[in-house]
């Protein structure tokens, strides 16, 4: 069969089919919206489309009307026809003046000026200051004490060192020159076993107990002033009142006596030197210094005044408080030089109480320290 | 080989008198110098004064309040509040814990002890260096009546502060200036007199006349200022415990005012305008012997004498311009001391000699400033709108003044400064206040 065949033969079946069935497919009409509208007449139109009238206008302004006075209402009069009678005008109020008028004002104060004894009387100073109980270290320590030997012999003989085993067997002490031809080696002898020449009692123990109470350290002896040019000679101080407290004249003398022992031995005790400090080291120890030195509270005249403070210091780099003294002043009275020292005290006690930053290995050079405190810049006047 | 050894001794010669030197440079103590400190008030620690009862007790904590703020009013010390304190005073007489102090960093302890007994008030008192651990001195003891225990707080504070500074206090003293009330068109001036620090005001005259420039005695019991009084100004003089005044003068018209007393109190130097020519004149307080100690055509005014009284200060326009002069007590020949630009008045000399004070007019600013006698080192304190008539303390370290502020409104207040120019601090008055004269301390 031809291609052409087919497919005519297939459009004529598709036509005779719709042609058939065609009807089976009808589709529903599109809903339609309705409007009901009125008729209505012409002259109802116009009346509706007609614009609205423009009011009529009268060219001549009308007077307006005046409202009639009130009946009840007063009639107005002149304020001279007033009569005054009818109700008094109320009387100025006289202000009182603050102060009194009179020439002659009252006295300032009827009372009597409080009494104030000008002149004070003095009170008796307190007792020695307490204690600081914050002290981390004693000043004087026992000396630790050798053991009693146990043993009683003509000849004493010292303990040996604590970590010593006693030997249990007596050797004799063989020289190697000695061994000649024996087969005996060299030895040495066993030491003697501690002892002592005399029987230790309770009033010895006493007595050695005493005996080492010496302090650690002593008080280092001051410096020697320095000679200064131009300055003043510092007030001397004061002769410091006996101590009561140290009454004891056998106390005294042995304290001065063990003193002595220890000062004796702390001169013999290495000191390191060092070379002199360096420019910085110098300057940080003034820059510390300089931080603590308050001259607010200071009067004129003192801050006219310059000092030269002495002192001595710890190996800590703390400053021995008892050392630190007034050398020479210039530049002010006597008095000034004392408010200028106080104030130079306390700054070298208070930047110096944790220690000043200064190097041990070379202590030496700095044991002992002349401060000059010159306040030429820090004037105000 | 030869260079090298030539070398080597050049060397050794060279280093050998540098070596010695070194070591000399190592006798001795180290020596260092200190020139920069600091300037901070001076911490303290002003515990309640101890009280045996409670009635001593209410005295006593406003007792040591008094002197704790005189001490801090000053500037030159730092109170360390109670809450921070450690330490408990509970003892007058027992020893200090200063350690409880330094741990607080108080470098100055104010102990002290009230007892009441009836109208009798005794005040005990000590000043101690915290970390030298000492006393400052003796302890001292007031005694007097309870009404005054403001005078004594004043007499602890000035103890205090003479034994930390030592130089002499002012706390126990007074100041008479011209209270002022009302708006600036209408403005009533009456004489006051107060504590220094403003307390205790008592009113020396009534406002119905002007009143100006009160001056003290040196004793402090007499004041002299100007009056209009009889509608033009007169010399008065007032006595201060009996409020009885007098006028002291010419009583012929002429114009007299700026009055100050000498040194010797028996003394008045004052100005007299005479034919609109205004010189400065001297008469004793009685009213005898005037004499006149300038004779310009120009005008000089507000003369205050030096402490020993051997010269005057005063202000002229001799010049052309405000300046300051310094002449003999007697008069002659007098010395001008201000050469900066600007115009210079109410000169006031120190109670110390060395310094002069006095008011500065320059490029539309006042001042207050201090100069040198011979006029050098001038510097000024202050700067503002409008300051005016200083006064020295009886220390001569505090200048009070007065400062008046911009527009209808403005009042005039009373002020004081250190003579560095620190601590600026207005004074407490019930009204405004002007013309502060400071007395000397009380006796």
């Amino acid at each position: 069969m031809q291609t052409g065949t087919k497919i005519s033969a297939t459009l004529h079946v598709g036509l005779v089919g719709w042609a058939l069935l065609g009807g089976a497919f009808r589709s529903e009409p599109l809903p339609l919206e309705v409007q009901e509208v009125s008729v209505i007449s012409a002259a109802e139109f116009e009346a509706l489309s007609a614009r609205p009238a423009t009011p009529e206008v009268s060219s001549e302004p009308v007077a307006l009307q005046q409202p009639e006075p009130a009946q009840d209402a007063p009639a107005l009069e002149p304020a001279e026809d007033t009569p005054p009678v009818a109700e008094p005008a109320p009387e100025p109020v006289v202000v009182p003046e603050p102060e009194p008028a009179p020439v002659t004002p009252p006295p300032p104060d009827p009372t009597p000026e409080p009494e104030v004894a000008d002149a004070p009387a003095t009170l008796v100073p307190l007792p020695e200051v307490a204690p600081e109980p914050p002290v981390s270290a004693p000043l004087a320590t026992l000396r630790p004490r050798s053991r009693p030997a146990e043993r009683v012999a003509p000849t004493p003989v010292a303990p040996p060192p604590p970590d010593t085993t006693p030997d249990p067997v007596v050797r004799e002490q063989v020289a190697e020159a000695d061994t000649g031809d024996s087969p005996q080696e060299p030895q040495e002898a066993t030491a003697p076993e501690a002892a002592s020449d005399r029987i230790e009692t309770e009033a010895n123990q006493e007595d050695e107990q005493t005996a080492s109470l010496a302090p650690a350290r002593s008080v280092r002896p001051s410096a020697r002033p320095a000679q200064r040019r131009a300055t003043q000679p510092a007030t001397d101080p004061a002769p410091e009142a006996p101590d009561t407290s140290r009454q004891d004249a056998i106390a005294d003398a042995l304290a001065q006596a063990l003193s002595g022992e220890q000062s004796a031995a702390a001169e013999q005790a290495p000191v390191p030197t060092g070379p002199p400090l360096t420019s910085g080291e110098r300057d940080a120890l003034r820059l510390a210094v300089s931080n603590c030195w308050n001259v607010g509270s200071l009067s004129s005249e003192a801050l006219r005044t310059t000092i030269v403070v002495a002192m001595s210091m710890s190996r800590e780099g703390k400053p021995d408080v008892g050392t630190i003294r007034l050398l020479s002043s210039s530049g002010g009275s006597a008095q000034a030089a004392n408010q200028a020292f106080e104030a130079a005290r306390r700054a070298i006690i208070r930047c110096g109480a944790r220690g000043y930053n200064l190097p041990v290995e070379k202590f030496a050079q700095w044991r002992d320290i002349e401060m000059t405190f010159n306040p030429e810049r820090m004037r105000t006047r | 080989m030869k260079t090298f050894l030539r070398a080597l001794l050049t060397g050794l010669m060279v280093t050998l008198p540098l070596t010695s030197v070194t070591a000399l440079a190592q006798t001795g103590p180290l020596r260092i110098e200190i020139t920069e400190g600091v300037i901070e008030p001076l911490p303290y620690a002003v515990p309640d004064f101890v009280a045996p009862d409670s009635n001593s007790s209410e005295i006593a904590a406003q007792l040591s309040r008094v002197v704790a703020a005189d001490l801090s009013g000053t500037g030159l010390f730092r109170e360390i509040p109670a809450e921070a304190h450690i330490g408990r005073v509970t003892d007058f007489s027992a020893p200090v814990r200063y350690a409880d102090w330094k741990a607080v960093n108080a470098q100055a302890l104010i102990t002290g002890a009230v007892q009441v007994a009836g109208n009798r008030l005794t005040v005990q008192f000590r000043v101690h260096d915290v970390f030298s651990g000492a006393e400052l001195g003796n302890g001292l003891q007031f005694s007097g009546t309870t009404a005054g225990w403001r005078r004594m707080a004043h007499k602890v504070a000035d103890a205090v502060y003479s034994r930390i500074t030592g130089e002499g206090g002012y706390f126990d003293s007074r100041v008479v200036y011209v209270s002022e009330s009302g708006p600036k068109d209408d403005r009533r001036k009456r004489l006051a007199i107060m504590d220094y620090d403003g307390a205790n005001v008592q009113y020396l005259t009534d406002s119905s006349a002007i009143v100006l420039a009160p001056r003290f005695s040196p004793t402090g019991d007499r004041v002299l200022y100007t009056s209009y009084e009889s509608g033009f100004p007169q010399v008065h003089v007032l006595d201060v415990g009996k409020v009885q005044r007098r006028v002291i003068g010419s009583q012929d018209g002429a114009m007299s005012f700026a009055p100050r007393f000498a040194p010797d109190g028996r003394t008045v130097v004052y100005s007299e305008t005479r034919g609109g020519n205004t010189d400065i004149y001297a008469m004793d307080i009685n009213g005898n012997n005037r004499r006149r100690l300038t004779s310009a055509p120009s005008i000089e005014t507000a003369p205050s004498y030096s402490p020993d009284g051997s010269r005057i200060v005063f202000e002229s326009d001799r010049s052309g311009t405000q300046q300051l002069y310094v002449m003999s007590a007697g008069g002659g020949e007098a010395q001008r001391i201000s050469f900066g630009k600007g115009r210079y008045g109410t000169p006031v000399w120190s109670p110390r000699g060395d310094l002069i004070a006095f008011t500065k007019q320059s490029k539309g600013r006042f001042h207050i400033g201090v100069m040198r006698t011979d006029g050098s080192e001038e510097r000024l304190l202050t700067a503002s709108f409008l300051d005016e008539g200083p006064t020295w303390s009886p220390n001569g370290r505090v200048i009070m003044f007065t400062r008046e502020t911009q527009g209808a409104n403005g009042r005039a207040l009373l002020y004081s400064v250190d003579i560095s120019g620190r601590n600026l601090r207005p004074v407490r008055t019930p009204d405004g206040g002007s013309d502060p004269a400071w007395s000397p301390l009380q006796k």
